[in-house]
């Protein structure tokens, strides 16, 4: 089952390419998602409304938006893009770890309201319960607190995976569209159709992309349930 | 002095207030209605709920003290809490639910995983899923969870509410048990009277955020504020007797009390056995008279020494029985026309015996 031989090159380029930047991006979001989660669901601070606005920001502005914003401040001559490139050599402009950036942000509100509603269901008299059997605040977090979160942590992550297939203007502002680099599934469908004969190749990336998205249903399903076998409800 | 407490709390409108003792190894019940306190105390023993001022001591080492600034984390205090609703962890099984506290256990052992499996009966159970228990079942993980993590002390918050009365019967031999054989002392919340007669050495009397009374349960059951608490039909001295032997003839047993002697029906019970009894009030008839031709075959002498109005227009009667009280109850005419006052000699008959499981006596505390 090589895809190669039903796939043409190009487009096994961009399944590949957005399996890898979807995945990174789920990458880079998982442990600061939870970590927010955790801050606006535990949290007792000032300036928590402002942290949950800032984080769902992504959700109300045009995608176009956020690319630019992005654009400004990991740019080669943004606050973080500069220096992140002098310190440690990370380019983000026009490479597959900047898609994977701007899908992650993209992202991010669904993945942290996904976390926070599974913490908020953890019944809190669980980690007392721990802390009178000799556990710390780690150990509880690590032994009883993350293993509950699974399902939404599995939600999240697979919501940002499926966000991030399918992201399109972030990207493209950020990261422009090229070809092997960062031409994923919905930008290469889109160059397709501004060529003058390309509709073939849409019609076969747009169903490339229901396949994928209808699999990817299924599969989280499934994995949802056997994760609510496995809490025991 | 064991478990020595002292907090002060204001939680909105509510303001707790309380300090008792266990002066040595037992259980001592925390005893009053609901919404007076009782869990919020324990929480403040476990180290869950931080109070306003307050002192914890066990055993000699300082767990709490507001005014010194000391607080020792919950996960440091040793201390075990089987709590109301069990609160086993879902996404594991009952195995792993005991060696979750076993792991992390500190300090001396003295409970290993076999001891409390067949202590509580788990061996069925081990491998189950927590949702697939029963609540009886589900309050005996609980314990030996607890128990697993070799507490210094062990924290019940109402482990019986929860259930039927069919199940709370089902757990309460294994508590008595715990007490028994391991000798490890607990602090026992409850409002239900029969849980308390069955276990506690002590009782704390609270209501509304303090406490009224407290004291060893013989005392106590014979304290006027709790007689207000569990009602007049459930008056009663509460006696800790110990089988004499057999009584030949009828097949009842020889319970020594105080200075007298019963005879009752009991389970084989080898001479020696510390039991408890309660004589209900309802069920003792005085007579000033050395009792004769009569069916009753129980009786206690004394000596009246008091005759208390019980507020519900008859009086009881307290005699003693050499080194112990008993109650009675008679009514206001019955007491004028026997002319029964403090010092005069009585016959106390006894009706009937409740016995209320065995009684701890607990010759050697084993463990620092």
């Amino acid at each position: 089952m090589d895809p190669s031989t039903w796939l043409s090159a190009g487009e096994s380029e961009a399944l590949r390419l957005s399996l890898s930047v979807a995945l990174r991006s789920v990458a880079f979001s998982l442990a600061p998602a939870i970590l927010v989660a955790w801050l606006l669901t535990r949290g007792r601070f000032l300036g928590r409304s402002l942290l949950d606005a800032a984080v769902h920001l992504p959700l109300v502005l045009p995608p176009v938006a956020v690319g630019y914003v992005l654009l400004v401040l990991f740019g080669t001559r943004g606050v973080f893009g500069a220096r992140l490139e002098r310190w440690f050599g990370i380019e983000l402009i026009f490479t597959r770890n900047g898609a994977a950036l701007a899908t992650a942000v993209m992202s991010f509100p669904l993945m942290v309201r996904a976390i926070r509603i599974s913490l908020d269901n953890i019944d809190r008299g669980l980690e007392d319960a721990a802390r009178t059997l000799g556990a710390g605040p780690l150990d509880r977090f690590a032994a009883i607190t993350l293993p509950l979160m699974l399902p939404g942590l599995l939600a999240g992550a697979i919501t940002a995976f499926f966000a991030a297939l399918g992201e399109f203007g972030a990207v493209i502002t950020f990261v422009s569209n090229i070809p092997g680099e960062t031409r994923t599934l919905p930008l290469a469908l889109y160059s397709a159709l501004q060529e003058p004969g390309g509709e073939v190749a849409a019609a076969r990336l747009a169903i490339l992309s229901v396949i994928l998205g209808l699999g990817g249903l299924l599969v989280s399903e499934w994995f949802a349930q056997r994760v609510r076998r496995m809490l025991g409800r | 002095m064991l478990l020595a407490v002292a907090a002060a709390k204001k939680l909105g409108s509510f303001a707790l207030n309380v300090a008792f003792e266990l002066p040595a190894p037992g259980v001592v019940a925390l005893f009053g209605p609901s919404g007076c306190g009782k869990t919020t105390v324990v929480n403040v023993i476990a180290g869950l709920l931080a109070p306003d001022a307050g002192e914890v001591t066990l055993g000699g080492t300082v767990l709490l003290d507001t005014r010194r600034g000391t607080d020792i984390p919950a996960e440091r205090r040793r201390i075990g809490y089987v709590f109301q609703d069990a609160r086993l962890f879902p996404h594991l099984n009952v195995a792993s639910n005991l060696n979750f506290a076993l792991r992390r256990a500190t300090g001396p052992r003295y409970v290993s995983l076999d001891e409390a499996v067949s202590l509580l009966d788990l061996g069925k159970l081990m491998a189950r899923r927590v949702h697939r228990l029963s609540g009886g079942e589900r309050q005996r993980v609980a314990i030996g969870r607890a128990l697993l993590s070799q507490p210094r002390l062990l924290l019940l918050d109402e482990p019986l509410a929860a259930l039927d009365q069919e199940r709370r019967e089902e757990v309460l031999p294994y508590l008595e048990s715990l007490r028994d054989r391991l000798a490890i002392p607990m602090v026992y919340v409850s409002h239900r009277f029969d849980e308390v007669l069955r276990l506690a050495t002590h009782i704390v009397l609270m209501q509304s955020g303090t406490v009224v009374a407290q004291g060893g349960i013989g005392a106590m059951s014979l304290d006027a504020r709790l007689r207000a608490l569990i009602g007049p039909d459930a008056v009663g001295a509460v006696l800790d007797g110990v089988v004499l032997g057999e009584d030949g003839p009828s097949g009842l047993t020889r319970v020594r009390i105080a200075g007298g002697e019963l005879k009752v029906q009991t389970p084989k019970a080898a001479p020696g056995t510390a039991l408890r009894v309660q004589l209900l009030a309802r069920d003792l008839i005085v007579s000033t008279q050395m009792p004769q031709h009569l069916s009753v075959r129980n009786n206690l002498k004394g000596v009246v020494s008091a005759i208390i109005d019980d507020d519900s227009g008859s009086d009881l009667i307290a005699i003693d029985i050499g080194g112990a009280q008993v109650l009675a109850r008679v009514t206001k005419a019955a007491t004028r026309e026997l002319g029964l006052a403090p010092g005069l000699p009585t016959w106390a008959l006894v009706k009937s015996v409740s016995l209320r499981g065995r009684s701890f006596t607990s010759a050697a505390y084993p463990r620092g």
